[in-house]
């Protein structure tokens, strides 16, 4: 099971690194960086996981079963807000860019100087 | 920079972090066996210390309280950052840049949207509003209903018209709306200062475990983060829905087409 947990988070990592590195297109290459972040999510609620425990809300639930580890979830609910605000203003660039050169692709943000 | 040599820099680098990736992967406790303290603590003192049921948001609101004003403060931050970048530039006005696809036929909002949007917008206010208030006692909170609170405002721009609709959206309040929200949560925090000697300490009487009033100030801190989040995602919204008003207004409107026929 560890291999399949981690190894998930790890293949994220991968796919999205690839996909930012071989993007033909700036939007898509925008959603590869959501991609890379979701690898976090994965590695971090794996983390605090702990086999047959229950979620750590104590609603409904006696205080004392086991749970699993609520620190890192609070700090995936985090990662979540950073991850939303980062796509925002990536997004937010790519308009502008594509406003002002009329392309999404990603090999022409060479020279930002002189197009800009 | 070629997609080739992109890709061969990749390449080269690549093992350099796969080794440090698998190193740090294999020092983890094995799946399922997590040895974190720090949880099993929490797990055992949020309910009786607390009087919260759902342990993230202790430690979110309450615990670490701290942490969750700064990841405020960045999503204030990256708000602003995209109402300036969207805004209208300076060398150009509303309609100076053409649709890239001239004579697209945008199809009109159909009555099947318009009716189901416009019904769903009083049911996501109040998930909205459940998912808020319940932020201490099941899984949700400012941040989660906010975002859903936002969602009925897209509603409305869905079953409406965005470009109609613009004049209507009353952007002061909206910003004014997020703003204090964010303030309040500082205000929150200094009041604890003032009241019980520490920054964000729970003053707030504890009241009766599993009750919507329990739990100190989390609820409190619950709202007015639901309040800026809901503010600020629909500043996001508006800001990149204003862009589509930019590129579209100068396009003629279609001649009438035959609903019949199939568009090219």
């Amino acid at each position: 099971m560890s291999i399949l947990a981690y190894g998930v988070a790890a293949w994220l990592l991968l796919v999205g690194l690839w996909g930012i590195v071989n993007s033909r297109n700036l939007v898509h290459q925008v959603i590869c960086v959501s991609v890379v972040q979701a690898s976090t999510y994965v590695l971090l609620v794996a983390v605090g996981y702990r086999s047959g425990a229950v979620a750590p809300v104590f609603s409904g639930v006696r205080v004392g079963t086991i749970a699993v580890d609520p620190v890192v979830q609070a700090l995936c609910l985090t990662d979540v807000v950073v991850g939303t605000t980062v796509t925002a203003l990536l997004l937010a660039l790519v308009v502008q860019w594509h406003k002002r050169t009329g392309s999404l692709d990603p090999d022409q943000v060479d020279d930002l100087d002189e197009q800009g | 920079m070629t997609p080739r040599t992109r890709r061969l820099l990749f390449l080269a680098s690549a093992p350099v972090l796969g080794i440090v990736v698998v190193a740090g992967l294999v020092g983890l406790p094995r799946f399922g066996h997590s040895t974190a303290q720090y949880g099993r603590v929490l797990n055992a003192v949020s309910v009786p210390e607390r009087h919260i049921t759902d342990v993230v948001t202790a430690v979110n609101f309450d615990y670490r309280g701290v942490d969750t004003m700064g990841e405020e403060f960045i999503f204030f931050a990256a708000v602003a950052g995209v109402v300036l970048l969207l805004g209208t530039q300076a060398d150009e006005s509303p309609g100076h840049v053409e649709d890239a696809a001239t004579g697209r036929w945008v199809p009109p909002t159909s009555d099947a949207v318009r009716v189901l949007g416009l019904a769903l917008v009083g049911p996501t206010v109040l998930f909205a509003i459940y998912v808020i208030a319940h932020g201490h006692l099941t899984p949700g909170g400012g941040f989660q209903g906010g975002v859903v609170l936002a969602t009925a405002v897209l509603l409305v721009y869905l079953a409406g018209e965005y470009q109609h609709l613009h004049g209507l959206y009353p952007d002061r309040a909206i910003e004014g709306l997020e703003a204090g929200g964010a303030a309040a949560y500082v205000a929150l925090g200094i009041a604890g200062l003032a009241l019980s000697g520490s920054f964000l300490a729970n003053w707030a009487p504890l009241g009766k475990l599993g009750h919507l009033n329990s739990a100190g100030i989390v609820p409190i801190l619950n709202v007015v983060v639901g309040a800026e989040i809901a503010a600020g995602f629909v500043l996001l919204l508006s800001a990149f829905l204003h862009q589509t008003l930019i590129l579209r207004r100068h396009v003629r409107p279609p001649a009438p087409v035959d609903p019949h026929r199939r568009q090219p």
